[in-house]
Order: C-alpha cells, then sequence, then structure tokens
C-alpha cells in the first residue's frame, strides 16, 4: 500500500495522541489528564472568553516586539553587512548580548523600568535583536556582487537597487530570522509575562502551575501551538511562495 | 553620436604581497563614433580591467576619458561575461529596469522581436538557457542607448552553433540601431568575423601593439574560410601577434 505524505503526517499525529491517551490511562493521575479531558477544558477556557482574551494580549506583545526587532535588526543589520568598520567595531557587543541569558535582560529591563508594558516589549525587543542583526548582516555579506555591479554600470538608482537587487537576496535571510524569531519570541514572551505581568498566556500558566492545573496547561499549549500552525500556513508560507516563484 | 577618447595612464594594484603591480601604464584609444571594435590578448592581460574602467566600476586610475570633447561619463550598456540577469525578475522586466523614465517601453518589444525573444519575455531566466540569457543581456544593453556598448567575452562557454547563432543577431541589431562596441575576446577568429577594425593589446602592462581594419566585406563574414584565410595572412604579416595569441 502507497501511502501519501500527507496521510503519513495525519497516521503520525493520531499516533502521538493515541501513545498520550494511553499513558494517561496508564498512569491514571491528575497530573497528565487524558487528551479528551484536555479538550473538554480548553473548550469551556474558549467559552469562557479567558483563553482568547489572555491570547489576545500575549499576541498584541508578540507582534510589537517582533516588528520593533525585525524592522531595527534589518536596519543595522545591512549597515554592518555594508561598512566593514562599523562591523569591526560593534562584533564584540553583538557577541556580549548574543550571550546574556534572556532572565537576565528581563529582570534587569524590570527593575530598572518598572514592572511596565514598554519594559515586557523591551525585554523582548533585546533578547531578539542581536539575532536577526547576525542574521541580516552575514545575508548582506554574501550579496552577489556582481549584480550591484551591474546596477551601478546601468545607473539604478539607489532605491531601484535596493528593491530590486538587494531585498530579494535579502528574502531568505530575513525568513529565515522570522521563523527563528518567532520560536524565540513565544517563549521569551511567556517568561516575560509570568516574571511581571497581571494578564497573557505566561501569567496564566504561572496561575495553573500553582494549583496543579495540568489539564489547563495542556490546554494552553494546544492554542499556542495552533496560532504558530496558523502563522505559519496563512502568512510565511504564502510570503515565501510568492518571493520565490522565480526558482526552479 | 560623438567619438569617444580613452587616455588612461598608471593603472596600478596593490597585490597581496604589497607590491605595486602596473596593469596599465599608458593606453590611448579612440573610438570612432559607431565603430565595432574587437581587443584582443592574451589573458590575463587586464581587458577586463580597461572595461570596468571605461564603464566607471573601477575608479583606481589616472588619466581620462573623454567623450567628444566633453568630460561627461559616457552612457554605457556593459555585456558581462555572465548575464548577470536579476533571476526573481522577468525577462522583460529585466530589461525595463535599465530605461530612463523618459524611454518608452515599446523599445523593448522591437528588440525582443529582433533577438527573437517576444514569446519568452515572461519567463524567469533560470528557466532559459544560457544562449537565451546571454541574448537577453544584449538586449538590455542595447536598450539604454548607450554612447559606448561594452562587451566582455560575451560568447564564452557557448557551444559553437549557439555562439554563430548569437553572434549573427547581434550583427543583425547592431547594423538596425548602430553604436560604438567595444568587444573584448582572446579568440582571434571570433573577432574577425565581428569587427571593424583590431586591436591587439599585450600583456600587462598593457600597451597597444597594433591596430588593423578587417577588409572582409559584412555579408561574407558567415565564410569560415573567408575568416581562416584573414586570420593566416594577420598572423604571417604581423609575428608580433602571433607571440602575443
Amino acid at each position: 500500500m502507497r501511502l501519501s505524505n500527507k496521510t503519513l503526517a495525519a497516521l503520525s499525529l493520531i499516533l502521538l495522541v493515541a501513545i498520550w491517551h494511553g499513558l494517561a490511562v496508564f498512569i491514571n493521575d491528575n497530573t497528565l489528564p487524558t487528551p479528551l479531558v484536555v479538550l473538554h477544558v480548553f473548550w469551556q477556557e474558549i467559552e469562557s472568553g479567558e483563553l482568547p482574551h489572555h491570547l489576545g494580549i500575549t499576541l498584541l506583545r508578540l507582534i510589537a516586539s517582533f516588528s520593533i526587532a525585525m524592522f531595527l535588526g534589518c536596519a543595522i543589520g545591512i549597515l554592518l553587512g555594508r561598512n566593514k568598520k562599523l562591523d569591526a567595531f560593534f562584533d564584540n557587543w553583538l557577541i556580549i548580548f548574543l550571550n546574556i541569558p534572556a532572565l537576565v535582560t528581563i529582570i534587569l529591563c524590570y527593575v530598572w523600568f518598572g514592572l511596565v508594558e514598554s519594559a515586557a516589549i523591551l525585554a523582548v525587543v533585546i533578547n531578539k535583536l542581536p539575532n536577526v542583526i547576525v542574521t541580516i548582516r552575514e545575508g548582506t555579506k554574501a550579496l552577489d556582487k556582481d549584480l550591484l555591479e551591474m546596477a551601478c554600470c546601468y545607473n539604478f538608482s539607489k532605491k531601484k537597487t535596493f528593491s530590486h537587487v538587494i531585498w530579494p537576496q535579502l528574502h531568505p535571510f530575513v525568513m529565515a530570522a522570522t521563523r527563528s524569531g518567532l520560536a524565540l519570541i513565544w517563549k521569551i514572551i511567556l517568561v516575560v509575562e509570568l516574571l511581571g505581568r497581571s494578564d497573557g498566556m505566561g501569567y496564566q500558566l504561572h496561575l495553573f502551575f500553582q494549583l496543579f492545573d495540568v489539564a489547563s496547561i495542556l490546554a494552553y499549549t494546544i492554542a499556542f501551538i495552533a496560532v504558530i500552525q496558523a502563522i505559519e500556513l496563512f502568512v510565511l508560507k504564502p510570503l515565501d511562495n510568492k518571493a520565490l516563484r522565480w526558482r526552479r | 553620436m560623438t567619438d569617444i577618447n580613452i587616455d588612461i595612464k598608471n593603472k596600478t594594484y596593490h597585490t597581496a604581497d604589497d607590491k605595486n603591480h602596473t596593469a596599465i601604464s599608458d593606453l590611448k584609444l579612440s573610438l570612432p563614433s559607431n565603430e565595432f571594435i574587437c581587443l584582443v590578448g592574451p589573458s590575463g592581460c587586464g581587458k577586463t580591467t580597461l572595461l570596468n574602467i571605461i564603464a566607471n566600476l573601477d575608479t583606481q586610475y589616472q588619466g581620462e576619458i573623454l567623450l567628444g570633447q566633453q568630460h561627461t561619463p559616457p552612457k554605457i550598456g556593459y555585456i558581462f561575461q555572465n548575464p548577470r540577469l536579476l533571476p526573481w525578475r522577468t525577462v522583460r522586466e529585466n530589461i525595463e529596469l535599465v530605461l530612463s523614465d523618459q524611454q518608452s517601453p515599446e523599445i523593448v518589444d522591437s528588440l525582443l522581436e529582433v533577438m527573437q525573444l517576444t514569446d519568452i519575455q515572461n519567463a524567469y531566466p533560470e528557466h532559459l538557457s544560457l544562449g537565451m540569457s546571454r541574448r537577453i543581456a544584449i538586449i538590455r544593453a542595447f536598450a539604454v542607448n548607450p554612447d559606448i556598448l561594452l562587451m566582455d567575452e560575451p560568447f564564452v562557454s557557448l557551444d559553437a552553433p549557439t555562439a554563430r547563432q548569437v553572434r549573427s543577431l547581434l550583427i543583425e541589431l547592431w547594423q538596425q540601431r548602430p553604436h560604438t562596441i567595444l568587444f573584448v575576446t582572446h579568440d582571434l577568429r571570433e573577432a574577425i568575423a565581428l569587427a571593424d577594425r583590431l586591436i591587439f593589446l599585450s600583456a600587462a602592462p598593457m600597451t597597444v601593439i597594433s591596430e588593423i581594419p578587417v577588409s572582409i566585406p559584412r555579408a561574407e563574414r558567415d565564410n569560415e574560410a573567408e575568416i581562416e584565410n584573414f586570420r593566416q595572412q594577420l598572423l604571417t604579416e604581423h609575428p608580433k601577434i602571433k607571440k602575443l595569441l
């Protein structure tokens, strides 16, 4: 029997849920509820409006910090990639910021700026920014010099050179920074909320942890995964397909 | 179109072992308007460097490039060894991108027609053969209506029949829209088949060894025996050139 890749993917998911169910039945304890119980809690949380509210707030924080980090990161990354002296000067800063643990920046931001929204966003941005800068800087260094020469020789304006020659070459790097960025920011944002906010997914998970409410924790995790899959499917994939239609 | 005079002195490189290496010591070229000139020289003699200087891609030299009597930089069309098309733009977009705001896109249609590429104008370069990409690069260079058209061994790595086809399309286009062409090659047969005048260059530091007009009428340039005769005669009469190649 020949199975398509889609059938295989669906079968593997069913197997995962089956293993979970089997384990839950075998352990028979509140610390690992069955998938059905989790689904029930998930539905209750949606009906009560609690889950959409906290998920929405976390999403807003994600969009804000992600946009700032990507915009600044792209600008600084291109600058460093194009200017060797600047790159040599700031390289150490990048290494230092890349290696500061996320938790440290979060604590410092809250200590220095108070338990406010802007401190939370700033902490996430500081964590993500060096990653974007490094990725875009490497992309800029790898720009095809032949094509830049061609643009120069045919008198392309700066704007034309950027939008037709430079940006399409940076696209794969921007997408890589976007994907790794979303994954990283999701994780950091929860810690930020857990430590210093009174709403959002991180705050809720902290609450459930104190109540040992594993079913709710798993219900929120499902919502989380669903949102990330939706972003990948409805935002990133179409962007990729549009930008890469020229490839063989 | 006006004549172009090129006068370059002292183009030196700073090599890795910290020595100054003179690529061009003193070079004067006079390019009459609408003439097809082939620069022939051994590989590594600095032919590409010379084209890059004319195209203002290399500014580390002394001397000047005069367009007629004026000091304005000449408008350049450059056909590189590698076609250098933007892979994320279609054939048509690649050509339209180099047009100035005053130029009408209709010129693209007529150029595509002469080069027999109208059917593939909406394809992406990655889907095309090297011969087709080279033809697009030629169209792009003609589209800017340049004062001087630079061609850096544009038919290298094409198989013989394709090279012959692209060469004859180039000549057809050039006869319809005459431009001053500076064509770099190390293949003497190709140079004879194309040029009005051959300029032979020495190895670095580059100088002009001799300038020889090609007397074969345009209509007979397809005749390989004719080309070969001219080549043999040239090599016997100019032992310096024989030594060079």
